[in-house]
């Protein structure tokens, strides 16, 4: 019943904002999460998306934005109200691994475009890859084999490693594990939304690790920074970037402070998109932007960028548009690989107080130019 | 695994237990006396995390803002039931799921427009930071054990207020039949605001002494609201002592089988294999429990009725 509640208030687009739907124009439609524990991703993908819009002045784009709470059933429903009344070209927009499982094989069947400015599961980057779908942020492992490299140069050899149980969870846990050559003194599996970590701490402690590895995106972080803190254990902690952005920082407080971290992005990198992008987003929302705005950011550029050199109607065209990658990143240098997923370079950053702000900088690069291990396995 | 280890654990499930035994009781109360299913319990759980992380980011003090927390959850919760719950009692179950439920986009769409959709700061005190030293050589967070501590005195409160005060006597009473109660000149409807208000007070208080460990944000009830009904189904509902236990049942299983379970299956699969099989495992076992409890006992451990 509460299923059927929740789908039919889903179904009432929470935003709609209508531009011009004339000849060679995009319809975009957008399935983020805007409400429930982890708005806050979506809200900054949302927005960096937007801001890039706005900033083109190009008036042929409509975005449709829904909200999918952060469940499957709900964002399969919202892709196929979008696809089959709305009728958009472009799909983009998912922050959860398995919500982004459960709406994108669909979608690029249906000759649709999806541009990932977040998820980026295993299962869609190897075999499951397919020439519509481009992952604009990461695949998923990504970050985590950074974190496993910069354990090597750390000289960590005794790692404890937890995620939660989800595919990007297990991604996580098997790219860290790829680079990283030391022994295991654990490997735990979290619930997905779990808010109390007393359990895995004690276990953490008993472990005898050197170093301690973990993907808790969103409030799940807040909750393990917290209690880790508070628990008196000191070994040092390495995460992605995910536990350490920009709009969870200042929840966590203190226990973040040295904490490091792997990045594709921070806001101090320095090329004259990523200033601008910095401080126009700084000056429309009001907000140190995160990671996520700039993937949703970086998004919008590479949608706009393709609109320039060819028509949405050509879909091949389009899609070697979108694959030349012809646009100014906030990451500085980016491109595509086999699989439409980026080679990007990946950094260690550092929780610092600047001021008032929680806030990271960065100390060095894990992986220049760094692809994904899934590339090979797929073929067009 | 150690023993240490293990005794940390059960103090790990029997601190999850007591919290959830806040959160219980008020929910039992409310359907035991009132027969109203409230699935907004779990947004007053939430009113009062956000009222304590105010109140303490602009006082600094952790005893105000649990103050704040206890007042804001019982006067939303006696708002709520004066303007809307009060009207829902002679209504099908149905009528009350879809109201409450109602409430619970309300109470977070209300919340995310005041406080912003970013997770609030709100921290543990200075003086109940850190572990202290427990015999055998247990490091415990202090702040984990006073959540204890606090939750067994609030146990003991309640159980005192039912069994020893005249309010105690008409809630047992109303329980047992409204309508007599009402025939006896008692002021039922003062009655069911004033249970309503202390059910909310108490998750209130729970939003706020986990807040401080855990991320304050929209819709952070939902996932303890789902705990909560587990733990008053197998307790019996409308018993405060059927939510303790069924509390503390819930809290330890649920720690325990996330910690054995994937080293049980460790024995003879992978160790990746075995976290992620483990803990998918032990992520249904209080639902298994429930199912095993209401197959031996329908009404619940102490449960009165159907």
């Amino acid at each position: 019943m509460i299923r059927k509640l929740v789908a039919a208030v889903a179904l009432s687009a929470i935003g709609t904002i209508s531009l011009a739907d004339g000849h060679g124009g995009v319809k975009v439609g957008m399935i983020t999460t805007l409400s429930g524990g982890g708005a806050g991703l979506g809200i900054d993908v949302r927005d960096g998306f937007m801001l890039a819009i706005a900033q083109s002045g190009n008036e042929n784009i409509e975005v449709i934005i829904e909200d999918d709470q952060r469940k499957p059933d709900v964002a399969v429903q919202l892709a196929d109200k979008l696809i089959q009344s709305e009728k958009v070209d472009v799909l983009t927009g998912i922050i959860w691994s398995n919500l982004a499982m459960a709406v994108v094989p669909g979608a690029v069947a249906q000759d649709k475009f999806y541009l990932s400015p977040n998820a980026g599961p295993s299962a869609l980057a190897g075999r499951g890859c397919h020439p519509n779908y481009f992952n604009v942020a990461w695949q998923n492992d990504n970050l985590h084999e950074a974190a496993g490299a910069y354990a090597n140069t750390a000289g960590y050899s005794n790692s404890f490693i937890l995620a939660p149980n989800y595919p990007a969870g297990q991604d996580a846990l098997t790219g860290y594990k790829r680079l990283y050559e030391g022994e295991l003194a654990g490997e735990l599996f979290t619930e997905l939304g779990q808010t109390d970590y007393a359990s895995e701490i004690a276990q953490i402690r008993a472990s005898g690790a050197d170093s301690v590895f973990f993907f808790l995106p969103g409030g799940m972080g807040i909750s393990f920074l917290k209690q880790y803190a508070d628990s008196g254990v000191d070994i040092p902690v390495v995460g992605p970037a995910f536990s350490f952005d920009q709009g969870i920082l200042q929840a966590v407080g203190d226990a973040a402070v040295g904490v490091v971290n792997t990045s594709q992005w921070n806001k101090d990198l320095d090329n004259p998109a990523n200033v601008a992008f910095v401080e126009s987003f700084q000056a429309e929302y009001g907000r140190l932007p995160s990671l996520y705005a700039s993937q949703g950011f970086d998004t919008a550029n590479l949608l706009l960028s393709a609109m320039e050199t060819a028509d949405i109607n050509d879909q091949d065209a389009f899609r070697a548009a979108l694959q030349a990658a012809n646009f100014q990143s906030t990451r500085g240098d980016f491109a595509f690989g086999p699989n439409n997923h980026p080679i990007q370079n990946i950094y260690v950053r550092e929780v610092i107080k600047e001021g008032d702000i929680y806030t990271n900088k960065i100390i060095g690069t894990a992986l220049e130019s760094h692809g994904d291990a899934y590339a090979a396995e797929c073929s067009f | 695994m150690s023993l240490i280890l293990l005794a940390e654990q059960v103090l790990n499930g029997l601190q999850l237990g007591v919290m959830l035994f806040l959160m219980a009781a008020g929910l039992t109360l409310v359907f035991g006396v009132m027969g109203l299913i409230n699935l907004a319990h779990g947004s007053l759980f939430m009113v009062g995390a956000f009222a304590a992380a105010a109140v303490a980011g602009a006082t600094g003090s952790f005893l105000l803002a649990l103050a704040a927390a206890l007042a804001a959850a019982a006067a939303a919760g006696a708002l709520v039931e004066l303007l809307i719950i009060r009207r829902l009692y002679d209504r099908d179950h149905l009528d009350q799921v879809l109201a409450t439920f109602a409430l619970i986009l309300i109470f977070s769409e209300g919340t995310r427009w005041v406080f912003g959709s970013f997770p609030l700061y709100l921290s543990i005190p200075e003086y109940l930071s850190g572990p202290i030293t427990l015999p055998g050589g247990i490091q415990y967070p202090l702040y984990r054990l006073t959540l204890i501590a606090v939750g067994l005195l609030i146990a003991v409160g309640l159980f005192l207020l039912i069994s020893r005060t005249r309010l105690g006597i008409q809630i047992r009473a109303g329980e047992n039949d409204r309508e007599m109660i009402a025939a006896l000149g008692v002021d039922i409807s003062k009655l069911y605001t004033i249970v309503f208000a202390l059910g909310a007070a108490l998750a209130g208080l729970a939003g706020a002494l986990v807040g401080a460990i855990q991320s304050v944000q929209v819709g952070m009830g939902e996932p303890v609201l789902i705990l909560a009904f587990v733990v008053i189904v197998i307790g019996g509902i409308g018993s405060i002592k059927g939510a303790l236990i069924g509390s503390i049942l819930v809290g330890l299983t649920d720690t325990l089988a996330g910690v054995l379970l994937p080293l049980l299956f460790s024995q003879f699969m992978s160790t990746s294999a075995a976290a992620s099989t483990g803990s998918a495992l032990a992520s249904m076992l209080i639902y298994i429990l429930m199912a095993v409890v209401l197959i031996m006992k329908p009404t619940g451990l102490f449960g009165a009725r159907a």
